[in-house]
């Protein structure tokens, strides 16, 4: 069911969100992703589980259900105090990414958060567990008072921060993630434009993902964005996103 | 960045102007409040009494004095309810797209709380010499909302239909409408109310190839298009809708009048 509303609020430059991860359960999506493979989608299942049990346990619902790659997001802010968020602890990640992977039939693919004192050795212990791509970052935990009712606006009081203010933050992660892990990462947080998502794949990404985008923009934002990233690679003479993965880092 | 309290999707503090009774124990809300002065008909709020949790409403009243209409159906609407003069709620919105007004000759078809939502468009209609049909539809002639606003602008143009024929047509709203099509042409209809009442109506334009707009209900949470909770088909009822038009209607109709998502995502039958 997830937490009861308020449960976003759009603050300084972005959104403020405790969903609470409401959904129906993974046997739930066997038939819809059974009907997305049927139409030649690419599915990526990114889901969670409250241990490393449990983790295991939706991993093979999904991985019968055909999905093309699983997201393990061991770092949603908006669970934490119900079920502990196991991506703040390294040997937790390793334990969980480890279980995913035996089950697995594609490859895993483990989402970070960047409420962490170093996130880097979150990422070791991901790529020890067995991942096969890291994602950075879930969202930043916030919290938004209201001066006129002097009391949090969520019902869920702290939230997770989204959108263009997260940006910066995601980036560093992006960065000293890069220059610790060997496996790809797919870069997350603020996304907005085609040239943040450019800015962050120099900083190490191999691929990024996009959601408070859709917010002001809508689902065009997707095509937008790959059809911006295109422009900038063909303007600058680059043949492709591989070329510029990691660019900033210099030689 | 300044300015950002000021945007639709922040949240916002007002203290309601009034508290009106409006039968059934259903209240209407006012307050003062920019935003929602600009509204469109058909648009929406969330509203928020801190004691309970944020819920989507349909603007009533649209203008200085802006009102929300709520029938105390859960927690959340008897704490709406339960509030006045003075009271502070918080607001988001408005939201989501309304009525777009076409046509010269319309028919407005309300079952219930859909009142709320059409009264604004019935308003703006006439403010631009229109002469709407307006079918008020209710259980019984002490539900029939707003009845006499609507007759102080409507006049002749408000006809009454009640379930118990306690007051005009002895029928649904939806039986109303049939007949009446078949007296007069009418060149646009839009409804409001209960979603097994707006899929007959949409029948009955399809049949008669007369464009309609329905304002939906889904579980709405986020209300920015971010949290899917209200997914239709390929829409989003909080940002694509609330209302939709004959041509999204039929790309919707395996769920429209039929299935809905409940709060954890699951498809459920519609019942009512």
């Amino acid at each position: 069911m997830g937490h009861s509303n308020p449960t976003l609020v759009s603050v300084e430059g972005g959104a403020l969100n405790a969903m609470g991860l409401p959904n129906p359960g993974a046997e739930y999506f066997v038939e819809t992703i059974g009907e997305l493979k049927g139409e030649g989608v690419p599915v990526v299942a990114s889901f969670f589980g409250g241990s490393v049990e449990e983790f295991r346990e939706v991993a093979i619902v999904l991985s019968e259900a055909g999905v093309d790659a699983l997201e393990v997001n061991v770092s949603c802010p908006n669970v934490a105090e119900e079920l502990g968020m196991l991506g703040a602890d390294p040997v937790n990640t390793e334990k969980v990414t480890e279980a995913v992977k035996e089950v697995a039939r594609s490859p895993v693919i483990v989402k970070l958060s960047p409420n962490v004192t170093d996130i880097c050795e979150i990422a070791r212990a991901a790529e020890r567990g067995g991942a096969d791509a890291i994602t950075a970052v879930n969202t930043l935990k916030g919290l938004a008072v209201d001066a006129d009712l002097r009391r949090p606006i969520l019902t869920n009081v702290t939230g997770g921060l989204s959108g263009p203010a997260l940006k910066p933050v995601a980036l560093r992660c992006v960065w000293e993630i890069y220059e610790s892990v060997e496996v790809p990462i797919i870069g997350c947080g603020g996304i907005s434009s085609w040239r943040d998502a450019v800015e962050c794949l120099l900083s190490g990404a191999a691929a990024v993902q996009i959601g408070t985008a859709a917010m002001d923009g809508g689902f065009e934002v997707y095509g937008e964005i790959a059809e911006g990233i295109r422009g900038y690679l063909a303007e600058n003479g680059f043949k492709g996103v591989k070329e510029i993965v990691g660019l900033a880092h210099g030689g | 960045m300044s300015g950002w309290r000021t945007e639709a999707e922040a949240m916002r503090v007002v203290r309601l102007t009034r508290v009106e009774e409006e039968g059934g124990g259903m209240r209407s809300l006012h307050f003062e409040d920019e935003r929602c002065s600009m509204g469109v008909p058909g648009q929406y709020v969330m509203i928020w009494n801190p004691a309970a949790e944020e819920v989507p409403m349909s603007l009533s009243g649209i203008g200085k004095d802006a009102s929300v209409l709520v029938r105390p159906v859960g927690e959340s609407t008897e704490a709406l309810c339960g509030m006045n003069a003075g009271d502070k709620v918080g607001l988001r919105g408005p939201f989501g797209y309304g009525y777009t007004i076409q046509g010269a000759s319309p028919l407005l078809v309300a079952g219930g709380t859909g009142a709320a939502s059409l009264k604004p468009l019935a308003e703006e209609m006439v403010a631009r010499g229109m002469k709407p049909t307006f079918i008020l539809g209710a259980r019984d002639k002490d539900q029939l909302l707003m009845k006499g606003s609507l007759e102080r602008l409507l006049g002749g143009g408000l006809l009454t239909a009640t379930d118990d024929g306690s007051h005009g047509f002895r029928g649904y709203a939806s039986t109303y409408a049939s007949e009446l099509m078949n007296e007069k042409m009418f060149d646009a209809i839009y409804t409001c109310g209960p979603e097994i009442m707006m899929a007959t109506v949409f029948r009955l334009a399809e049949e008669k190839g007369i464009p309609m707009q329905a304002s939906l209900e889904r579980y709405i949470k986020c209300a920015v298009g971010l949290c899917g909770s209200c997914g239709l088909g390929p829409y989003r009822v909080c940002k694509d809708g609330p209302v939709f038009c004959s041509e999204q209607l039929r790309e919707v109709r395996d769920e429209f009048g039929k299935r809905r998502m409940d709060p954890s995502g699951r498809s459920v039958r519609v019942t009512h």
